[in-house]
């Protein structure tokens, strides 16, 4: 089927001794929202730095296709030129790259990648303040490094804010909802919202049901030692929020 | 023959050159400078070239840099300096009243006089000895004491000529001092330059000192600079060095500081064989503030080495020091810093930063902070990091679809850029932000038509 973003066969990956990833299956259609769930460790972080290219994550079986093209042979930065975005659980600072700088070598890189001139200056601008304003982002960007300084809710608007920017194919959110209040989770949510089309498609990385009151997705997977043990529709993850993880451990076996 | 005596014959080998050349040494220099040359060379006999026993010397051998046999520039080389070659220092919109030295002799600027302020002097060393002996009497030697180092005594020893700055009370340059240092001969050649700045009090001057390599011999400079800030007075002092491979650098830098000075001391280090930097600055009156930085980006087999004392001689002053380095290939570099507070100077802020980041494992960076306080009622702070590149910033960069090499430089840029944007000159700002970019993109960064000999 050619409107498939994203498919994932018998995953596995190791985290130097750890077999974090143990066989996953997941195929991503556009237009489509998938949930991520599961316990603290079970490897949801761990999927989400192996489909953007973490170094650290050693590839032991299993193939990704993106766009149907092999997702695991690129760098990160093709990964990205080619349309996969993850926004960071923990943005991390970078001191002395201006923030402004450092956007318009990403949009500029993408654009290069798909045979489109640079934007100048002027367009640049213009683009920053629609997008800032769609994501409803109010920090100030000029004469600001990457991420220093930001308060924990400014870094998650700012992921979303080059989101938008970017405007990916497929966006794989990594618990962008952690250590938000409500104010901020909405605007979160809304700028996904606001991104959401029927040719994108996004995976929300997330521990808590109430994200996905502003996000509905359209699928739920939990993810339990490096497996997908149960996909549904969205009210499994009302069912977690009420009874919590422990029954789908002990289904699990443990 | 062993080492020992090898060593020793090192010493020898100058001790009788300077025998030698005694008689040229002497004439036409001013009794203020032959005077203190006896005095040097006695202490240079005593010190010797300092091997890596000496503790101010221990990161920085310099006994291999002083075993070849290098012809001496003793005397004013005449019709050596083509201006409308070398006068092409290409940094746009730099606006400065500017003059060379030549192998460590001054030069006039070809293009005439300069428009300074009356009772301004920018001339030579040798020309203020003979005009106003007085006034060079008043400031030479008063600062860099020739018993403490044996560079310092060897320069003093040698020294013939150099530039001499005099800013008189309350007068306020607006354009920037240019010096530019300029090293070219056919053979391998020892240069001593000797320098004297003189900032009267409430005055306020900006210095600019660029060092060049010409040709690709090899070169020893083993240059000197007093520098009298007086009181209320505001001094900028910027050296940008960007020298050949095979260049031998040692630059001795002695400021004091009167009450309520202040001063900027700058350095940016683009290439250059082996570089020793010596900064010693007195505070010696309260109040004074000083702030520091530097920073190097050196490859291949280059060696650099700051090394800073600064004496919080009395209360409430100020100093801050920040020094970067990003080390590439097989490249070595040194800091020692040491904040000594004098005894009763209370209220003393000082602090000092070194960051490193090596590109390789085979760079190596020492690092040596050294805090003497003997007062009870100050603040004083240092911090010493050597690193790679944070990995995880890299892949955030990179998972934004900027390639690796494009994320590197971004992040050496951001690394640098704290001490770049220290420079208060804009054009010089932009300049060497713009050197420091081509550096570490692995372009040369040219700011002048000279050699770098990148293969050794």
């Amino acid at each position: 089927m050619s409107d498939v973003v994203l498919k994932i066969t018998d995953l596995h990956a190791h985290y130097g001794q750890i077999h974090a990833l143990k066989g996953i299956n997941l195929e991503i259609k556009a237009g489509e929202v998938h949930a991520i769930m599961g316990p603290n460790g079970s490897g949801k972080s761990t999927l989400a730095n192996v489909l953007a290219g973490k170094e650290e994550y050693k590839i032991t079986a299993g193939e990704v296709t993106f766009r149907g093209e092999n997702l695991l042979d690129k760098s990160p930065e093709n990964r990205a030129k080619d349309g996969l975005f993850l926004g960071f659980q923990y943005p991390v600072e970078i001191p002395g790259v201006p923030m402004a700088n450092f956007i318009k070598t990403a949009v500029n890189e993408h654009r290069k990648h798909r045979g489109e001139k640079e934007l100048t200056a002027g367009e640049f601008l213009k683009l920053m303040r629609e997008k800032m304003e769609l994501v409803e982002m109010k920090t100030k960007l000029t004469n600001r490094s990457v991420n220093e300084g930001f308060s924990g809710g400014e870094k998650k608007k700012n992921e979303i804010f080059q989101m938008a920017m970017l405007e990916p194919k497929l966006a794989i959110l990594d618990e962008t909802d952690s250590g938000l209040d409500i104010d901020a989770l909405k605007t979160v949510a809304n700028g996904v919202n606001a991104l959401k089309s029927p040719e994108t498609a996004s995976i929300v990385i997330t521990h808590y049901q109430r994200l996905l009151d502003y996000i509905v997705p359209d699928f739920v997977h939990v993810l339990y030692r490096g497996r997908i043990v149960k996909s549904a529709g969205k009210e499994l993850a009302l069912e977690l929020e009420e009874r919590g993880y422990d029954w789908i451990k002990k289904e699990n076996g443990n | 023959m062993s080492v020992l005596v090898e060593k020793a014959n090192l010493s020898l080998k100058y001790i009788a050159h300077y025998n030698e050349v005694k008689e040229l040494l002497f004439e036409g220099s001013s009794d203020v400078i032959n005077a203190a040359r006896k005095k040097a060379f006695q202490d240079f006999v005593l010190q010797g070239i300092p091997s890596r026993k000496n503790e101010n010397y221990k990161y920085t051998n310099l006994h291999p840099r002083f075993l070849p046999d290098y012809k001496f520039v003793h005397q004013r080389e005449n019709n050596v300096v083509d201006t409308d070659t070398v006068f092409r220092c290409d940094v746009p919109q730099l606006d400065t009243d500017r003059q060379l030295i030549f192998n460590g002799w001054f030069h006039k600027n070809d293009n005439g006089p300069l428009a300074l302020p009356k009772g301004v002097i920018l001339c030579s060393l040798e020309e203020i000895a003979r005009k106003n002996p007085v006034l060079l009497q008043r400031y030479y030697t008063q600062i860099a004491k020739t018993d403490a180092d044996p560079m310092v005594a060897l320069n003093t020893a040698f020294a013939k000529d150099g530039y001499f700055v005099y800013i008189p009370k309350n007068i306020i340059l607006k354009k920037p001092i240019q010096i530019i240092n300029f090293l070219q001969a056919n053979n391998s050649t020892f240069v001593t330059q000797r320098n004297l700045i003189v900032i009267e009090a409430g005055a306020g001057a900006q210095l600019i000192m660029c060092d060049h390599t010409l040709n690709q011999n090899q070169y020893l400079n083993n240059s000197l600079t007093e520098i009298y800030v007086g009181e209320n007075a505001n001094f900028d002092y910027y050296t940008l060095q960007n020298q050949h491979n095979k260049t031998t650098g040692i630059n001795s830098v002695f400021i004091q500081q009167e009450r309520d000075s202040a001063l900027t001391a700058h350095t940016t280090t683009l290439h250059g064989g082996l570089i020793r930097n010596n900064l010693n600055i007195v505070m010696n009156g309260e109040n004074a503030e000083a702030n520091i930085f530097g920073m190097a980006f050196i490859d291949k087999k280059q060696h650099i080495d700051n090394s800073t004392l600064i004496v919080h001689a009395k209360p409430h002053c100020r100093s801050n020091q920040v020094y970067k380095y990003v080390l590439g290939d097989e490249s070595t570099g040194a800091f020692s810093g040491q904040i000594h507070v004098a005894r009763d100077a209370q209220k003393t802020n000082a602090f000092q930063r070194n960051n490193n980041l090596l590109l390789t494992d085979q760079a190596t960076m020492q690092t040596k902070p050294q805090l003497i306080i003997n007062a009870d009622d100050v603040k004083c702070s240092h911090g010493a990091t050597v690193g790679q590149i944070d990995e995880e910033a890299l892949f955030y960069l990179r998972s934004r679809g900027i390639d690796e090499d494009k994320a590197r430089l971004m992040m050496m840029n951001a690394f640098a850029h704290e001490v770049v944007q220290e420079i208060k000159v804009e054009a010089l700002r932009n300049r060497i932000d713009g050197l420091v970019e081509k550096r570490l993109n692995g372009e040369v960064a040219r700011c002048h038509e000279c050699n770098y000999n990148c293969e050794s």
